[in-house]
């Protein structure tokens, strides 16, 4: 019984995946949601797109949405994956595999120290504090120490050292599947992480801290454990964005970053199976589309009063974002459910602490 | 000794301009618990309704003019914070959360409204000549719009204070403050002081607005946003909530930011705020003052 129902659970994500890895195979034309036919070049680097920032959505919800964190800091961690890559194999001329395992290892030690050092705090202390520490990244990355982030113009990656199949448009679809992997083991790893015993201990701690408390466990030390876990998915999701954008901008390190992670993941839904893909992809889809759309013939054909705002994507996921607050609690993957969510009531109780 | 003077004392207007932004945020988390995220958006807002009255009243000499383009983004500051209480924040009354997430996308929603009218480039602002010249004190040159932000936030400090003490909404928004389920039991309706609260703060914003295009001498559209992270960790080291921690932390963040950019290498205030941010919070989780203004 138990074995039908783990299949049951795992032939709709798996059938998913087998259907996304063979969009590259076929030249379908989607009209409006795509450009050209879904095997074009562009279009899969957006879909590539679309499913990094879905699995970096996702790392931020196991925080956010699965044990009740609000961190405003993890643009650091996506911005350790991409800057320190970039800068190993472009200033320091290091291979790409010693890079990676460089990147991988502060991807572990700095969220071991700053959530250390950050979670002794709670509440909206946590919040400034994860905010502090990105700021002082940003800081450093616009500062371009020793000319190694390139300040605000940013950084491209040594194209030599990176492995010859992710490089050049008619790799993109390598790249494709580059992230799509990187999507699908970010979506196996979270579900496994959230179903295992500290899993469980993560959303009791959302629910409520002080009773895992009293049960005797020491919620510090697993709140350190998932704000590792989603820091070092960020960054392996930052290497994965550095590697399809060809190099290191100083927009991924600033608190918009993690602004933007947060409207993608109520959008999708807190907390849920679904909810952060979802969010993630749909946002980036749209703020690509959107800026496309703005100058095509239906939208340049409004009056300006209308036009104008809808040329900046921003301006339309924003409003979007506060309809979905408003009218849909629980994010899109909850419409047609009445009730409210827990989540969002619990953590709200959280933060009035 | 000269350079320290002038080190301090644009320090102190920096401070100034922090508090402007930072004592509407103070306000509105402690009466309502909700952390403003479109507080850089009310700033923007102000200092662009300030920056179109300018360039449309061409036929005025400048000093009218620039009092007449302030006059205009005070209110219209203060109008559309009280219009965002209303409309956005009050049905979610009780749900800190969405109210926080509300305040997130309208903040993201309005600076991108700005860059779509008016473009992302700087543009800039005229100002008395005034305040373009300096004044020699002690030997140091201080630019006179620095004077201008000390005496304005000053003056701020000291009528917020008043109001707090001396006025019955005053009294209501400090008894809110420490507990809002005993002013609401008494029968009072405390929701008119979150909208009063919220205009009071969208006015100083705006005026914080108005005085960073003197200050940059230009207006973009991205600025709300920079100085609105600089005004949360000032918020945060003052304590949430407490007017007189604000003022504090102002003067510090601002102070240590001007010290550090020149004793050290500049880009570095920027980062010793941050540390000193995080150094307050763990030695004192609560920030420096934790008691109402």
């Amino acid at each position: 019984m138990s074995e039908l129902r783990s299949i049951k659970r795992w032939a709709v994500p798996v059938s998913l995946l087998v259907v996304l890895a063979l969009v590259p195979r076929f030249s379908i034309d989607v009209p409006y949601v795509f450009k050209g036919p879904i095997n074009t070049p562009g279009t899969l680097q957006l879909l590539a797109l679309c499913l990094v920032f879905g699995g970096i959505a996702m790392s931020y919800d196991l925080l956010f949405g699965y044990t009740g964190l609000l961190s405003f800091g993890h643009a650091l961690y996506f911005a350790v994956g991409v800057y320190i890559t970039a800068i190993a194999v472009t200033k320091w001329h290091w291979s790409f595999i010693v890079a990676i395992g460089f990147t991988a290892l502060v991807g572990i030690v700095l969220p071991l120290v700053l959530g250390a050092v950050s979670l002794r705090v709670g509440g909206i202390a946590f919040a400034m504090v994860t905010l502090a520490f990105a700021q002082a990244g940003s800081i450093l990355a616009f500062k371009n120490p020793y000319g190694w982030t390139g300040g605000e113009e940013g950084l491209g990656a040594d194209y030599t050292k990176l492995p010859a199949g992710l490089v050049g448009i008619f790799n993109t679809k390598h790249l494709y599947w580059v992230a799509l992997g990187f999507a699908a083991v970010t979506f196996a790893v979270v579900q496994w992480a959230v179903s295992s015993s500290p899993g469980h201990i993560w959303q009791a701690i959302r629910e409520n801290e002080l009773r895992v408390e009293v049960l005797g466990l020491r919620p510090y030390a697993y709140k350190l454990m998932v704000f590792v876990l989603a820091s070092f998915i960020a960054t392996a999701g930052g290497v994965v964005y550095l590697l399809l954008l060809g190099g290191a901008t100083p927009e991924v390190t600033s608190a918009n970053f993690t602004l933007t992670l947060l409207v993608m993941v109520v959008i999708g839904g807190t907390g849920t199976r679904w909810g952060a893909l979802i969010g993630g992809v749909i946002y980036t889809w749209a703020n690509e589309r959107l800026g496309d759309a703005s100058s095509s013939h239906a939208i340049s054909s409004l009056p300006s009063v209308l036009r104008t705002p809808l040329q900046q994507p921003l301006f339309v996921l924003g409003v979007l974002f506060i309809l979905v607050v408003f009218f849909v609690p629980g994010g899109l993957v909850r419409i047609g459910r009445v009730r409210r969510p827990k989540t969002l009531q619990r953590l709200q109780d959280a933060m009035q602490r | 000794m000269s350079t320290f003077v002038l080190l301090s004392i644009t320090g102190l207007g920096l401070g100034a301009l922090y508090f402007l932004i930072a004592s509407g945020l103070s306000l509105i988390y402690g009466l309502m618990g909700v952390l403003n995220f479109a507080h850089g958006a009310f700033l923007t807002v102000g200092a662009y309704a300030t920056w179109f009255t300018e360039s449309k009243l061409t036929g005025i000499s400048v000093l009218p003019r620039f009092l007449l383009g302030a006059l205009v983004g005070l209110v219209v500051g203060a109008v559309f914070a009280a219009l965002v209480e209303l409309v956005l924040i009050r049905p979610l009354y009780k749900r800190h959360i969405e109210q926080v997430l509300v305040t997130v996308g309208l903040g993201l929603a309005t600076t991108a409204l700005v860059v779509a009218i008016w473009g992302n480039d700087a543009r800039t602002v005229p100002a008395p000549a005034w305040l373009g010249k300096t004044t020699t004190v002690l030997g140091a040159h201080i630019p006179n719009d620095r004077w201008i932000l000390i005496v304005t936030a000053g003056a701020v400090l000291i009528a917020l204070n008043a109001f707090l003490r001396g006025t019955r909404y005053g009294l209501i928004i400090r008894a809110g403050v420490e507990n809002r389920a005993m002013v609401t039991a008494l029968g009072i309706d405390v929701r008119r002081a979150f909208t009063l609260v919220f205009a009071l703060g969208g006015m100083a914003a705006a005026l914080a607005g108005v005085l960073s295009n003197v200050y940059f001498s230009t207006v973009d559209p991205g600025r709300g946003t920079s100085l609105l992270i600089f005004a949360f960790i000032v918020v945060v080291i003052g304590g949430l909530g407490s007017l007189r921690g604000t003022a504090l932390a102002a003067v510090v963040v601002g102070l240590v930011q001007q010290y550090a950019n020149y004793y050290a290498s500049s880009g570095l205030g920027d980062l010793s705020v941050v540390l000193l941010l995080g150094l307050v919070l763990l030695a004192r989780p609560g920030g420096l003052s934790r008691s109402f203004a």
